[in-house]
């Protein structure tokens, strides 16, 4: 069954509309990535499936009981609120501690469950919100810009383990990103975004598209041949000698 | 015991100051400090209302405190410029309210008692009000904690776990309201803002979680107004400022407590190195 079918949607905020007539499914087991320059309504159209955002038409179809994990751009965190990793992993439903350690591990952010949210890395911090968003065995997962503030190895780390995530959960991706390279190698479905959607397809024909070329330039033509590549011998990393 | 008016102050005091902390740490990790100062300052309005219409003084200030809160809520909704606006009506709130008990003639009222509150002056009705007050919202928090908690950390991620951040907002909306009403007799309208963050803020070094947090301010709380109570009887000050005092004493000690933690911490990190 389709977990996603958003048909005719327009978004206006503000009087002005940030989305329009956008129509996109999403089917169980597909990691689907929305690209899209910068203020092309990619995090309103995120925003808008999770229910923040009220449609001024159209519709969005949710399979029935569908769960949603949500990672959310940034999280700020005001310095007042005082909350360890494991009581943030349960909010707003408690879980017992062994659950959430294993889904802590699972998201990399093993251990970490005493530390104080604000104590953590940037890459800690995102790892920690994205078990937060597995504990719930998501049947969709969004991922909303989740590995800003990570270096270009730490998102290239975070986006593959994405494949091996979603077979085992057997969850939808829909996620958000400008880091063409690096995203186009794990999706299976690409949708360019520009206030309404311009092209959508695999990564391979979406990137030979005009319309995508017309958004990113030439340069970006690449980005699915380099990491091909790249996916075939990955590159080592320089050993310091110290 | 009950009919000892230090005891009946004693009480009113503690039945404020543990309402006052959970709410408290909301208003702290919301930094909605002003939306407390306008909805309190409201609640002099609400007193000369209740005189001109003749009702009680607690539905008059209710109301109004209501109305002040959700007017403020939805305007920080549209989030422009809140800080100055919120500075504006806190006060024009207070002004106006001070302006329209100078209209009401022929009632001799104590302006004082309002301002800085009569907590030598509660008597067994007031406490009972106060109680319920205390009551209703210990446990409209208790009910809705995890929902607020998760909507004070970030609406995206609340509706996206089906909490609605709008309702989480209204409850907050009216508890504020109600210990407003509850705290004007204890406090005065100047200080109830002092009452409910400050205990909030010296629990702020000493907690891990937010329940932790909650804990330490209602201990907090209940040390500063038993304290202050104490404390005006000897020195013969008034009450309401001098609780409000004793907690910015134990802010003070507890700011000063957190930094020498700090700093014990990071030495002991560098130790490490």
């Amino acid at each position: 069954m389709t977990l996603l079918a958003i048909k005719d949607l327009d978004i206006a905020l503000g009087g002005r509309l940030v989305l329009e007539d956008i129509h996109l499914r999403v089917e169980p087991g597909e990691i689907v990535t929305i690209v899209g320059p910068n203020g092309s309504g990619k995090t309103t159209l995120l925003r808008s499936i999770i229910g923040s955002l009220r449609p001024s038409r159209g519709r969005i179809d949710k399979a029935p009981g569908l769960t949603i994990g949500y990672v959310p751009q940034r999280l700020h965190l005001d310095a007042t609120l005082p909350m360890t990793v494991s009581r943030f992993m349960g909010l707003p439903r408690r879980r017992s501690a062994r659950p959430v350690e294993q889904v802590l591990e699972r998201a990399g952010a093993g251990g970490l469950g005493g530390r104080q949210m604000s104590a953590l890395s940037g890459g800690q911090f995102q790892r920690v919100l994205l078990a937060r968003a597995l504990l719930e065995s998501p049947d969709l997962l969004i991922l909303d810009e989740a590995t800003q503030g990570l270096d270009h190895r730490g998102s290239a780390d975070f986006y593959r383990e994405l494949e091996p995530l979603r077979r085992e959960l057997g969850c939808g991706v829909l996620m958000v990103s400008h880091e063409l390279h690096v995203v186009m190698r794990s999706s299976d479905r690409v949708v360019c975004l520009n206030r309404s959607i311009c092209c959508e397809g695999t990564p391979e024909r979406v990137t030979a598209s005009p319309a995508y070329l017309a958004m990113f330039g030439m340069d970006a033509r690449d980005a699915v041949a380099l990491y091909r590549h790249e996916h075939d011998s990955r590159p080592v990393p320089l050993e310091m000698t110290s | 015991m009950l009919d000892d008016f230090l005891v009946r102050a004693a009480l009113a005091g503690i039945g404020v100051a543990l309402a006052a902390a959970p709410l408290g740490c909301f208003v702290v990790w919301r930094r909605m400090a002003y939306f407390g100062d306008a909805t309190a300052h409201a609640a002099v309005l609400g007193v000369a209302v209740s005189l001109v219409l003749s009702t009680s003084i607690l539905a008059g200030v209710l109301v109004v405190s209501l109305v002040m809160a959700g007017t403020v809520s939805s305007l920080s909704d549209r989030g422009h410029a809140m800080d100055t606006l919120l500075g504006v009506m806190a006060h024009s709130a207070l002004a106006l309210g001070l302006v329209a008990v100078s209209f009401v003639h022929g009632v001799r009222i104590d302006l004082m008692a309002y301002l800085f509150g009569d907590i030598l002056a509660v008597g067994k009705a007031d406490l009972a009000v106060i109680w319920a007050g205390a009551a209703l919202v210990l446990g409209l928090m208790g009910r809705r904690w995890s929902g607020l908690l998760t909507a004070t950390l970030n609406t995206d991620l609340a509706h996206a776990s089906g909490v609605a951040p709008e309702r989480e907002q209204m409850i907050l909306v009216l508890s504020l309201a109600v210990v407003v009403a509850v705290a004007l007799k204890v406090v005065g309208v100047l200080l109830i803002t002092a009452l409910l963050i400050i205990p909030a803020a010296a629990a702020r070094p000493f907690s891990r979680t937010p329940e932790a947090m909650v804990l330490i301010a209602a201990a907090l709380g209940t040390a500063a107004t038993t304290g202050g109570l104490q404390a005006a009887y000897w020195l013969d000050t008034p009450t309401g400022p001098t609780i409000v005092s004793v907690a910015a004493g134990l802010f003070a000690l507890s700011s000063l407590a957190g930094r020498i933690k700090a700093s014990t911490r990071s030495a002991a990190a560098d130790g490490d190195r």
